[in-house]
């Protein structure tokens, strides 16, 4: 009989518990909040602040594939102080991850990697806590008209006390995991 | 002499006093086992006032004959039963029937239900572990102990996450069964190893094969049936507790368990464990952010009356996995990095600490069960199990939200179990059961990552029937057939864009609900049905050697993930894709284990084939380019598998040299595709020899080799991509080698050990040592070889009480 009544109340117990989890409201969508949609590139000619040119990445949609794409043209043998920020755009009004990325600079640094074939160089222009680069501000220094592809790399958790690493050479040596990695197809003229 | 002539004498005078009562009465009947109603032979029936004995036949039954009228007392015996005495008053020809009650000690054997999973009871192609050997495992995991069964291996991720694979299968495919509650655990996760206390474990026994199927019918793989330690019905206080401490880690576990139990059948159990490991070191470097932390506890508490009983029990498995923090990365650059590297690109010093990536995850199971002996029909059981499954997984994130886990599942099973065996018909012993299963799964969206993993609910229904057929001594005869009907139920959002690019705004228009942002929400319904089959057969070739055939059908239908997936998996830069359209696969296995001994040696050798028709995998589909870079794209698809192999164990006892061999092999082939299948275990052989002096302290000595050959069958799944050599600012063709299996190894372990009695209590200390070399290997089935060698020499100490 006490068999029966536990039993029963076992029963009883299950049905409940699962009548609880039975709500008719659907689950809210979630907004990314950690990913990057928008890359975001100023430059200026430091000679001449009318000259600037803008690279811009962007997957507005967070499906990781690139939506719009657009890179002005450099001009030839000219230094620009450039600036980089990162967006995310899923979150309305749009996220500045620039701001969380600064707030952990220590784990964080930018990469700018031209190809053989653009002829131009890059320096930091900014420091973190212990005094290595980041990269969100820099200076880009254009040789001849040439064209090729400048990647940037976002590396968190790479070891910025890497041999060159610096200077902004991506060796093996600074590890840590690739956030972003987008190429530009620029076009440097006279 | 003497007295023999008096007895000889009184019992002539007493035939003679006696003879004008009617002497030709007889008294007949049987004799019955109390627990399982199974008759039993050889029991002795006598009058011990007539000097007459007999002894029951095969069949249990008995006959008295020649038995004058009177008064007489009547008692039946049998090695393993408590005597039974019968007064009665002879006047006609009597039946008499006798259930007898097993001895006190038996009763240890006697599970609450009746009777222990046994392996001789049908066809299945199983193997059983026993106490020693999971106590030698008290600092390792499931799939550790597992291992020592030939024919089962591991999908590992890193060392501490231990999936047990069964003749090349894993995962979904098998089945965990922790004290009769079927294990709900997100077990479609490659990296989620089952939630079970290998500390709570009395024995394990693999079914390599569907053949069990009162467990499940999807068990295209096998089934592991995890058996926790039975009170005894007697007033006794029984318990143990196993220290052990490994250098490798620099940590250990403690375990206790403890029974108390009265002669009334009632009982109270209590089983817990703790463990610490830190990080583990291969030979050359450290294994940074490998340490680990498990709390498991159990509790019982149950009425025992033999032939009714009730019994509540409540697990808890509580533990925090580090990951090896070089196995986290980016895109296929940092692979390809990760690779050519050969050593993990973070090395720190020694460290308790366990950051991210990690997991923690809790399971409990509460459980109630009862069961009653019908007369004349079984054993009636109802089993109520709850279960509650907490898993979070933590990545290395942006932004301070390294505190949030980046996954956080939670999945909540409720399970109404009733079965009924049913052994009234001479020679037949049938189970019949119905399983009702309702589940919860609720991704927590506080993680701002988007779910792997829908909300979904799912409810169940699975009914089956077996039988096992005894034809004569030598032959038995099992069949049975399953069905299961589920019906899933889930909400998910798709990226809009992702929806349309797979079709599904065509294919399934009717699951759409509404266009939220970029994203759309989608209530994907799926009805499946599924029926399972076993059929075998049992033949006794002679006393020493037995064949056993069974054919098995499993029918699985897609997982969650199978489904659902839709997102980057870190762990080796890869986009997995679910797709909606799979449809369950269905296996069928043909087994046979052939064993026997002859003298002092002894072997089982397990031939199969299986194939699966629409068997889900993962297949390589593109190169996706993304803002993060590139990475390959998986995408689940069906094929025809088929799976052969063997597992072969045989030992020979040399005086006191006992020798052993384990060898398993399998040849996986995805038939549509003509190619081998993907992460089939290599070739494994492994070899022990052991030295017992039995007269000193029971000392054994014991040396274990173990080679794994390397696996020349896969599928060539490497992918050409350009990456930017950053150093040179060139773009070149890489070959991304992710398929290669690494190089074969071989393994020396030692271990030793020896009992001690003080008292009452009796002692035991073992020693053993992995890794005797320190040698430098990497596993095909760990999904970090990529990124580091497997752990070196571990030098591991053990004291075992028993109380």
């Amino acid at each position: 009989m006490k068999t029966i009544k536990l039993f029963s109340l076992s029963l009883i117990a299950a049905i409940t518990l699962n009548s609880c989890s039975d709500d008719d409201s659907s689950p809210e969508p979630i907004i990314e909040q950690e990913v990057i949609t928008t890359i975001n590139i100023e430059l200026e000619d430091v000679d001449n602040p009318t000259n600037t040119a803008t690279f811009l990445w962007s997957d507005s949609d967070g499906d990781g594939l690139e939506d719009l794409v657009n890179v002005d043209n450099l001009t030839a043998n000219t230094t620009y102080s450039g600036a980089i920020t990162f967006l995310n755009e899923l979150e309305n009004p749009a996220e500045d991850i620039t701001q969380e990325i600064l707030a952990e600079d220590e784990e964080h640094q930018i990469f700018y990697i031209p190809n053989t074939t653009l002829d131009l160089t890059t320096s930091y222009d900014d420091v973190d806590n212990v005094g290595n680069p980041v990269g969100l501000d820099f200076t880009l220094t254009t040789g001849d008209a040439s064209n090729g592809v400048l990647t940037v790399f976002l590396i968190h958790e790479g070891n910025k006390f890497a041999e060159g690493a610096s200077e902004g050479v991506l060796t093996d040596g600074v590890g840590g995991e690739t956030d972003i990695e987008v190429n530009f197809d620029v076009n440097i003229e006279d | 002499m003497f007295q023999m002539r008096i007895l000889v004498f009184c019992l002539m005078a007493f035939t003679s006093f006696t003879y004008s009562q009617n002497c030709s009465l007889n008294i007949s009947g049987q004799v019955i086992d109390l627990h399982d109603n199974s008759p039993l032979f050889g029991a002795v029936v006598q009058i011990e006032s007539l000097n007459k004995v007999v002894y029951t036949n095969e069949k249990g039954h008995y006959k008295i004959e020649d038995i004058c009228e009177g008064l007489l007392e009547i008692k039946v015996s049998h090695p393993f039963c408590e005597p039974k005495t019968k007064s009665l008053n002879l006047k006609s020809n009597t039946e008499i029937n006798f259930r007898l009650e097993h001895h006190l000690e038996e009763l240890n054997e006697v599970l609450l239900k009746g009777k222990l999973y046994n392996n001789e009871n049908n066809s299945s192609i199983s193997n059983q572990i026993k106490t020693e050997t999971l106590e030698e495992f008290s600092n390792a995991s499931l799939g550790d102990a597992l291992k020592n069964i030939s024919g089962v291996s591991s999908l590992n991720t890193g060392n501490a996450i231990v999936k047990p694979i069964i003749q090349g299968l894993h995962s979904s495919r098998v089945l965990v069964i922790n004290d009769n509650v079927r294990l709900h655990d997100q077990q479609w996760g490659v990296d989620h190893a089952p939630n079970v206390d290998i500390n709570s474990a009395a024995n394990i026994t693999v079914i390599k094969g569907a053949s069990a199927l009162k467990y499940g019918g999807d068990a295209v793989g096998g089934t592991i049936v995890v058996e926790p330690k039975k009170a005894p019905i007697k007033d006794t206080l029984i318990g143990k507790t196993i220290v052990t401490g490994a250098t490798n880690g620099r940590g250990g576990t403690l375990a206790s368990n403890l029974i108390k139990a009265y002669n009334n059948g009632f009982n109270y159990r209590i089983q817990g464990s703790l463990k610490r490991l830190g990080d583990f070191k291969s030979p050359d470097y450290q294994l940074s952010n490998t340490g680990s932390r498990a709390n498991n506890l159990s509790l019982g508490l149950g009425l025992n009356k033999i032939d009714y009983g009730i019994d509540f029990s409540y697990k808890l498995t509580d533990s925090e996995i580090g990951i090896l923090r070089a196995s986290h990365i980016g895109n296929t650059r940092d692979l390809v990095n990760a690779i050519n590297r050969q050593t993990p690109s973070f090395v720190d010093d020694f460290s308790y600490d366990i950051n991210n990536p990690k997991q923690k995850v809790t399971h409990q199971i509460y459980k109630l069960k009862a069961f009653k002996k019908l007369k004349n029909i079984g054993e009636l059981s109802l089993q109520y199990a709850f279960q509650n499954n907490r898993r979070k997984e933590f990545d290395v994130r942006r932004g301070g939200r390294s505190d949030l886990a980046a996954l956080d599942l939670e999945l909540k099973t409720h399970t109404i179990l009733a079965e009924l065996e049913w052994d009234q018909t001479e020679n037949f012993d049938s189970n019949f059961g119905v399983e009702f299963n309702a589940q919860n799964n609720f991704p927590n969206p506080r993680t701002g990552v988007r779910r792997l993993i829908p909300d979904y609910e799912m409810l169940s229904f699975g009914t089956y029937a077996t039988s096992l057929f005894q034809l004569s001594d030598t032959w038995e005869f099992d069949a049975g057939i399953r069905y299961d009907f589920s019906r899933i139920d889930a909400v998910k959002y798709y990226i809009t864009s992702r929806w349309e690019d797979l079709n599904y705004d065509e294919t399934f228009p009717q699951f759409e609900v509404e266009y939220i942002g970029n994203q759309i929400e989608t209530n994907p319904k799926f009805d499946y049905h599924n029926f399972s089959a076993t059929f075998g057969a049992t033949h006794q070739l002679s006393e020493q050697m037995k064949l056993i055939m069974n054919l098995s059908s499993a029918s699985r239908a897609p997982n969650p993930s199978e489904l659902f997936s839709d997102g980057l998996h870190h762990s080796i830069s890869s986009i997995e894709r679910g797709d909606l359209s799979l449809s369950p696969e269905q296996s069928y296995k043909f087994g046979v284990g052939f064993q026997g001994s002859y003298k002092n040696f002894g072997f089982n050798f397990q031939p199969y084939a299986n194939f699966i028709n629409n068997y889900i995998l993962m297949q390589p589909e593109d190169i996706e380019r993304t803002i993060r870079g590139a990475f390959p794209v998986y995408q689940y698809s069906q094929t025809n598998a088929r799976l052969l192999g063997f597992d072969l164990t045989a030992n020979y006892k040399f005086q006191k040299l006992d020798f052993r061999t384990n060898l398993a092999y399998i040849h996986g082939e995805d038939m549509s595709n003509n190619e081998a299948l993907i992460d089939m275990p290599p070739t494994n052989w492994s070899n022990t020899v052991r030295y017992e002096f039995d007269k000193f302290q029971n000392l054994y000595l014991e040396l274990n080799s173990q080679f794994v050959f390397k696996q020349n069958r896969f599928p060539n799944n490497n992918f050409e991509v350009e990456i930017l050599n950053t150093e040179t600012g060139t773009f070149e063709d890489v070959l991304v080698d992710i398929s290669t299996p690494p190089e074969a190894y071989h393994l020396l372990n030692f271990s030793s050990g020896m009992d001690f009695k003080l008292d009452k209590t009796k002692f035991n200390i073992n020693l053993r040592i992995n890794n005797l070399f320190n040698t430098n290997y990497r596993n095909y089935l760990n999904r970090q070889r990529y990124y580091a060698d497997e752990i070196g020499t571990n030098v591991m100490l053990q004291l075992k009480v028993n109380y």
